[in-house]
C-alpha cells in the first residue's frame, strides 16, 4: 500500500465532484443541442480512457514478451478490464445523447463503430484470458492480441470512415455553434477528464494490487502444502 | 559458439505457477550417455522439451554448445535429435515422405541415400510408402527415432525412447546409442527403470522435486 | 533459406491436403451453403444486384476462410507434429509464411468456385471485372490469411477454439471486409481506378499485418 493508493482514490473523488459542479451548475448549455449535450462532458472522457486503456495494454504486452515479468502481464489484464469498462460507458451515453438529437438510439457513423469494433476487441482480449484455458501460454497469446490489436486499430479507424454517418464533430470543426467556442465548456471538459483519468488510473492500480495479492497468496498456499507435505 | 552440448544453471520451468523444474543445473560432456529416471509426473519429459528448445526456461540459464537459449536457438537445433512421446510425424504421409520432409528442414540437399539407410535400420524398408496413420506403435516409435536421427545430431534427448520397441530392436536402439557415445556423441536418455539402459550408460541423474541427483 | 524451408512446408501441406482433401471439401462446402442461404435469406431484384453481391462474397470469403485456416494447424496438433517442426533448425518466419502460402492458395480455390456461383444465382456480370476483381481478392486474401495464421496458431491450443479464432479475429478483419467490400462495390459499378482508397486501405493492413505477423509467430508458436 503506497502514498499513491491512498491520495488516487481523493483525487479522483475530488475532480468528479468538482467536474459534476461544473457540469450541472456552472457551464451554459449548448446552443443548439440544449441540456442533453452535457454528457459529452462525460462521453469524451470515457472514449479518451477507452484509447489510452488499449495503449497501455499494447504497452504492457511489450513488456511482458520482452521481460517476461508477470508483473506486466497483470498490468496488461487490468488496463483491457478497465479499458472495457470506459468503453461500455461509451456505448451507453452515446445512444443517451443520440436518441433526444438524431431521433435514433444507433447510427453506423464511422466514430460510433470504431468504438463498438474496439469494444469488441476489448472483449475478445478477456475472453481469451478467461477462456483459452490453464495454460502459462495464455498471457502469452494474450499480449499478442494486445499488440496487434493497437497496430490494426489506426487501420481499422480510416476504414470505418469509408462508411457514411452524422457523428458530431464536436472538437475538430471550425464553425462556432458546435465548437467549444466558450472558456467554461473548455474548463469543464479539462476538469471532468481528469477526474475520469484520475478515477481510471485508480480502478487500474486496485485491479494490479488485487492480481498481485492473489498471486502471493497462491505462492504462500503452495508453499505451506510443500512445507505440510515434507513434514508428513 | 562452443561449448558443453548442455551447461545448465540454475534452471527453471514452471507450470500453471507450480515450479517443474526448480533450479536445476546439469552439464554434459560429448561422450557421455545419461540415463534420467524419474517418478511419473517428475518432470522428466518436461526437461527433455526445455533441453530441447521447444520450451522456453522460466529463469534460470541453459546453453547448448556454448549458445544461449535465450538469444536464440537456431544454432543449437541443428546439432539435436529429440524424441518425445509422440511421433511428431505427419500420419497422412508416408514414411519416407515424413523423413524427407525432416530432412529437408535440416538442409539435406540429397537426403535419398540417409533416408534408405534410416528406413533400413529402423527395419520400416517395406512400410515406407504406407501412411504413417497405418504402423503399429513399434513401428511408430522406430519412425520417429529415424526422424529425429535424420541430420546425424551430435546431442540426443530420447524421452522413453525403447518404449513400444521389440527386443531386436530395443538392442539396435541400444547399441546406436552406445556406438554414438563412443564416436563422441552425447545423449540423455529418459526411462522409468530400463535395465538395458542402465547397461550402457555412463552416467545416471534422477529427477526429484525439480532437480537431478546423481546416481 | 527461409524460402526454402517456407516453400517445403506449402509442399508438405499441399501434399497432405491432396491426400484427405478434408480442409478443400468443407471450405468448398461451407462457401456454397453460405451463398445458397444468402440467396434464400435475401431474394433481392435484379437491379439490387450489384449492392449486395459484394457483401454476399467477402462474408462468404471470411467464414469459410476461418474454417480453413484453422483446419491448417489443426492437423499440426495431431500426434505433437509441430514439436517435430519446432525442433528443427526452422525459422519461424519461415513457419509463418509456409502456412500463409497454404492458407492464401485455399482462399484462393474456394473463391474459384463462389465467384461464379454468386454471378449466377446474384444475376450480377463479374466477368468483365475479373482483372480487377482478382487484385482485390489478392490483397484482401493476403491481409486476411497473415492475420488468420497468427491467430489460428493461438487458438488451435485454446479451450473452446471453434469459436475463439472468429471473435478474435472478426473486429481485427473489419478493414478487409471494409475494405474489399467497397472495393468490390466500385469496381462493378465503375472500375479499378474507382476502387483506389478502400485498396489502399487494405494494402495498409496487409502490410501491418504481415509485419507483425512474421515477427510475433515466434512468441506464439514456442511456449
Amino acid at each position: 500500500m503506497r502514498v499513491v493508493d491512498v491520495l488516487l482514490p481523493w483525487l479522483a473523488g475530488t475532480l468528479m465532484l468538482a467536474a459534476l459542479g461544473l457540469i450541472f451548475v456552472v457551464v451554459p448549455s449548448e446552443a443548439q443541442m440544449g441540456v442533453v449535450q452535457r454528457i459529452f462532458y462525460v462521453h469524451v472522457p470515457c472514449a479518451w480512457a477507452a484509447y489510452a486503456g488499449f495503449v497501455l495494454v499494447a504497452g504492457a504486452s511489450v513488456a511482458y514478451l520482452a521481460t517476461g515479468r508477470p508483473a506486466a502481464d497483470r498490468l496488461a489484464v487490468a488496463a483491457a478490464e478497465v479499458g472495457v469498462l470506459f468503453c461500455s460507458l461509451v456505448l451507453v451515453t452515446g445512444p443517451i445523447w443520440a436518441r433526444p438529437i438524431w431521433g435514433v438510439w444507433w447510427t453506423w457513423d464511422p466514430r460510433l463503430t470504431m468504438t463498438v469494433i474496439l469494444w469488441a476487441i476489448y472483449a475478445g482480449y478477456l475472453l481469451l484470458r478467461s477462456f483459452g484455458g490453464e495454460e502459462d501460454a495464455v498471457a502469452r497469446w494474450a499480449a499478442v492480441l494486445g499488440i496487434v490489436g493497437v497496430l490494426v486499430i489506426p487501420v481499422i479507424r480510416v476504414s470505418v470512415r469509408l462508411l457514411h454517418g452524422i457523428h458530431p464533430a464536436v472538437l475538430t470543426t471550425r464553425e462556432g455553434s458546435s465548437g467549444l467556442a466558450d472558456p467554461t465548456m473548455r474548463l469543464t471538459l479539462a476538469v471532468s477528464s481528469a477526474a475520469v483519468l484520475a478515477l481510471a488510473l485508480w480502478l487500474v492500480r486496485s485491479r494490479v494490487r488485487l492480481a498481485a495479492l492473489g498471486a502471493s497468496a497462491s505462492r504462500l498456499r503452495r508453499e505451506l502444502e510443500a512445507r505440510e507435505g515434507a513434514t508428513a | 559458439m562452443d561449448g558443453p552440448p548442455i551447461a545448465a544453471r540454475g534452471l527453471r520451468r514452471n507450470w500453471s505457477g507450480r515450479p517443474v523444474l526448480a533450479g536445476l543445473d546439469l552439464v554434459v560432456e560429448p561422450g557421455e550417455l545419461v540415463a534420467l529416471y524419474g517418478a511419473n509426473g517428475a518432470g522428466k519429459s518436461t526437461l527433455l522439451r526445455v533441453l530441447g528448445t521447444l520450451l522456453r526456461p522460466t529463469g534460470g540459464e541453459l546453453r547448448l554448445f556454448g549458445c544461449d537459449v535465450r538469444r536464440g536457438t537456431i544454432a543449437a537445433r541443428q546439432r539435436l535429435g529429440w524424441v518425445g512421446h509422440d511421433t511428431a510425424c505427419y500420419p497422412d504421409l508416408t514414411g519416407r515422405e515424413n523423413l524427407e520432409f525432416h530432412a529437408s528442414l535440416h538442409g539435406l540437399a540429397r537426403a535419398g541415400a540417409r533416408v534408405d539407410a534410416l528406413l533400413a535400420w529402423a527395419g520400416l524398408e517395406g512400410a515406407a510408402r504406407t501412411p504413417v496413420r497405418s504402423y503399429s506403435r513399434g513401428m511408430a516409435q522406430r519412425l520417429t527415432l529415424a526422424r529425429a536421427l535424420v541430420h546425424e545430431p551430435a546431442l540426443l534427448l530420447f524421452d522413453e525412447p525403447f518404449s513400444g520397441l521389440d527386443t531386436e530392436f530395443a538392442a539396435r536402439l541400444a547399441a546406436l546409442l552406445a556406438e554414438h557415445c563412443e564416436r563422441g556423441g552425447a545423449a540423455i536418455v529418459s526411462a522409468h527403470d530400463e535395465s538395458r539402459l542402465a547397461a550402457i550408460a555412463s552416467r545416471t541423474v534422477t529427477l526429484v522435486a525439480g532437480r537431478l541427483r546423481e546416481g | 533459406m527461409v524460402l526454402r524451408t517456407a516453400l517445403a512446408i506449402l509442399a508438405k501441406d499441399l501434399r497432405i491436403e491432396a491426400r484427405t482433401r478434408e480442409g478443400l471439401a468443407s471450405a468448398l462446402v461451407l462457401g456454397v451453403l453460405l451463398v445458397l442461404v444468402f440467396s434464400v435469406a435475401h431474394d433481392a431484384p435484379a437491379d439490387r444486384a450489384p449492392s449486395l453481391a459484394p457483401a454476399v462474397l467477402w462474408v462468404t470469403f471470411v467464414f469459410t476462410g476461418l474454417l480453413g485456416v484453422q483446419r491448417s494447424f489443426v492437423l499440426e496438433r495431431e500426434h505433437d507434429a509441430l514439436a517435430g517442426l519446432l525442433v528443427a533448425p526452422v525459422d519461424a518466419a519461415a513457419l509463418f509464411f509456409g502456412k500463409l502460402a497454404g492458407n492464401m492458395l485455399l482462399l484462393g480455390v474456394m473463391q474459384a468456385i463462389v465467384l461464379p456461383l454468386v454471378a449466377v444465382l446474384l444475376h450480377v456480370e463479374l466477368w468483365a471485372a475479373l482483372p480487377a476483381l482478382l487484385v482485390v481478392l489478392l490483397l484482401g486474401n493476403l491481409g486476411f490469411a497473415a492475420l488468420a495464421t497468427l491467430f489460428a496458431a493461438i487458438t488451435v491450443r485454446a479451450r473452446a477454439r471453434e469459436v475463439m479464432l472468429p471473435v478474435l479475429l472478426l473486429p481485427l478483419l473489419v478493414p478487409v471486409l471494409i475494405g474489399g467490400v467497397k472495393a468490390t462495390q466500385a469496381i462493378l459499378v465503375a472500375g479499378l481506378a474507382a476502387a483506389r482508397e478502400p485498396l489502399g486501405v487494405i494494402a495498409a493492413f496487409d502490410v501491418i499485418v504481415t509485419v507483425a505477423g512474421v515477427l510475433l509467430f515466434e512468441q506464439v508458436v514456442r511456449e
